[in-house]
């Protein structure tokens, strides 16, 4: 299992070049020259040529490339073009946000979706199950922003109960948490729900039944343990998204979180900056994803003898 | 039938499965009994309703789309279905056990052996989970499994040995009467006769009745005492196996017997029963077989043929070819 670990740990190298070698090239034939941006429009040729000399803007572009990648292997990945900052330190200024708002999505998305899904599916076409899946269907196409809006105009402005931005005390993570899960929610929801209908169908559940086991232990103990597998992978990948940051969520709540941050640089050609959040959720989505194979393999006993 | 005490006694059981594209007559006016310590033999076509029987006698008849219209099912001379669904938990497994037909899939994916096992133990024996365990363990080892493989997964055991699993799960608690489902099917050919061997084994040490389902008439030749044949969610013929071998009365099984392949003659092809099975959401009217039946006569399609005693407990549903045997003092 360790090896294992180690293995897929060190199978992020390539997958980290890979990711830095597209978005040098990505940003090198977009339009728009990062000095005039950081500089702005008032400064003198001289200053913008000065500004490209300093940070290598004019070499080739795989001279600018080796470069950035002997650094990186050094533990430097530049500053930010507009802050002067280390790119290390912007990012980690605002990933304790996302992460917070990830997790909180995420255990909504959990407390909420699995136990909707698993009662739906034992009642299923029941009122109740109905009911769930309108939800479900509102909840996925509803979208981020809008919902975002109507629950500050309501929360926030008709009965002031919650503040609109910010992201610094519980309260002020309410509103932007429940905008970003209520997707997730439905996903789970409706992935829960439908393991569970798979599930109950299978042999073994008859057999459990055939033992004479009350139907309440079949349903935790033999349907639940095989239903939730693949809603594992659902809750994974939706968490390892999240932690790239909510570009949409972030902006409506004015929270200082990774998705706007990354907005911002992309939008000043911040090339640093972008490289460096690029990085930083390949590796996030990697860790994650490596996170949801050990689960699984810690669920699925048949997944875990395939890593021995 | 007979006035021996019965073990089992089914009168008259309708099971109906309700779909969009109409009603299945899954089961349809089944009569069938077992007396105490009899092996049967359940034979029939896959869809004649052989499975759904034997989900009506554990009370496990999916719902919906399923459910029991009509009949009585008694059990040791109580009837099942007006039992609560709490009785019934405590008959199912411990009274009545019933093994699946399929192995790769009857077994949780998820679950230790020992532990699936200790389970039927558990819910039917006042034990401790420890002492549960160590009966699963016993069980394996019954059925020719190594006590170092309890804590392993299904995954880790071959077709053969899961049903061997299963097996295990099912004598756990010495049941009255076993129910096995085409307990070979799904199994290699070699397979299938060390897990019947077994299965024939135990049963007579463990001294419980059985209901064998099975297509094959050769496992029914081997292993059981009595045969029921059904056809479209009836049976058409019930007899002790060798009266059933010696003069077949009903058509249908004339020619499932035909449909044997013959080892020693070169004939490469099966004389299979001419035409399919009927569409169980509209059977044929009158003796449901009679569309396929090459000794039909004009009120073979109107009236349902009665069960009429031809030899001493041998029944068949056919007036036309089921007449006693005039040679019967022979
Ligand atoms: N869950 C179900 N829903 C609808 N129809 C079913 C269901 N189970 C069985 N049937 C139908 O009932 C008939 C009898 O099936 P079954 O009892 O499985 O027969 P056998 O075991 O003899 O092959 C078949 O026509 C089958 O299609
Ligand atoms: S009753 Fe008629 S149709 Fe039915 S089996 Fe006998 S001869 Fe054939
Ligand atoms: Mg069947």
């Amino acid at each position: 299992m360790f090896k294992y670990i180690a293995r897929r740990i060190l199978f992020l190298l390539p997958v980290l070049v890979g990711v830095s070698f597209i978005v040098f090239s990505l940003l090198y034939i977009t339009p728009g020259d990062p000095a005039r941006m950081v500089l702005g429009d008032q400064a003198t040729e001289e200053a913008v040529q000065e500004f490209r000399n300093k940070e290598g803007l004019n070499d080739p572009f795989l001279v600018q490339y080796g470069r950035y990648v002997y650094k990186a292997i050094q533990g430097d990945i530049g500053r930010s073009y507009m802050t002067r900052r280390p790119v290390s330190d912007e990012i980690l200024s605002a990933f304790p946000s996302t992460i917070k708002l990830a997790a909180l999505s995420m255990v909504i998305a959990i407390l909420l979706g699995i136990p909707f899904g698993i009662i739906s599916a034992i009642r299923q076409y029941s009122l109740f199950d109905s009911v769930t899946m309108i939800f479900a269907m509102v909840g996925l196409s509803m979208p981020v922003f809008w919902l975002g809006i109507l629950l500050i105009l309501f929360f926030s402005v008709q009965l002031r109960w919650l503040p609109s931005s910010g992201f610094d005390s519980l309260a002020a993570m309410i509103l932007p948490s429940i905008t970003l899960a209520a997707q997730s929610v439905a996903i789970v929801t409706r992935m829960t729900r439908s393991s569970m209908l798979e599930v109950v169908r299978q042999d073994y559940i008859r057999t459990a039944r055939a033992k004479g086991q009350k139907e309440s232990v079949v349903i935790w103990r033999h349907a639940l343990g095989n239903a939730l597998i693949p809603v594992v992978t659902v809750v994974g990948l939706q968490f390892g998204h999240l932690l790239g940051g909510a570009v949409l969520t972030e902006s409506i709540f004015s929270i200082p979180g990774v998705g706007r941050l990354m907005v911002e640089a992309i939008k000043m050609r911040d090339y640093p900056l972008v490289q460096g959040g690029v990085l930083y959720i390949a590796i996030a989505f990697s860790l994650v994803n490596l996170l949801v194979d050990l689960v699984y393999a810690w669920v699925d006993p048949r997944i875990k003898a395939q890593y021995k | 039938m007979e006035d021996k005490k019965l073990l089992l006694d089914i009168q008259d059981l309708s099971i109906h499965y309700v779909v969009e594209s109409g009603t299945v007559h899954a089961v349809e006016h089944l009569n069938l009994s077992l007396a105490p310590g009899e092996n049967l033999g359940f034979v029939g076509e896959t869809g004649a309703g052989k499975t759904t029987t034997a989900l009506g006698i554990m009370g496990l008849v999916p719902n919906p789309p399923g459910k029991v219209v009509n009949g009585k099912i008694l059990f040791e001379g109580e009837d099942l279905l007006k039992k609560t669904e709490e009785q019934m938990r405590s008959i199912r497994g411990g009274k009545i056990a019933m093994i699946f037909q399929d192995p790769m899939t009857s077994l949780n994916p998820v679950i230790t052996v020992d532990k699936q096992i200790a389970e039927m133990v558990l819910l039917h024996n006042n034990v401790t989970e420890q002492q549960a365990l160590e009966r699963a363990e016993e069980m394996l080892e019954l059925v020719g499994i190594k006590r170092e493989r309890a804590r392993d997964f299904p995954h880790q055991f071959s077709g053969g040995m899961k049903q061997r699993v299963v097996i295990a799960i099912a004598l756990a608690c010495n049941p009255t009467l076993l129910i096995a489902d085409e307990p070979t099917t799904a199994l290699d050919v070699t397979i299938q006769a060390q897990v019947l061997e077994l299965m024939h084994e135990l049963r007579r040490k463990i001294n419980t009745s059985l209901i064998m389902i099975t297509h094959d008439l050769g496992i029914v030749a081997e292993m059981c005492d009595k045969v029921a044949i059904m056809y479209a969610g009836k049976v058409v013929e019930y007899a002790p196996t060798e009266a059933l071998f010696n003069h077949p009365g009903h058509p249908y099984t004339e020619g499932l017997f035909n449909s044997i392949p013959d080892l020693d003659s070169d004939e490469e092809e099966l004389k299979v029963i001419q035409g399919l099975m009927p569409d169980p959401t509209n059977l044929p009217s009158g003796c449901t077989f009679h569309p396929r039946c090459p000794y039909a006569v004009e009120a073979c399609s109107k009236d349902v043929p009665p069960m009429v005693e031809i030899e001493p407990g041998h029944f068949v549903a056919c007036p036309v070819r089921g007449k006693p045997y005039l040679h019967l003092g022979k």
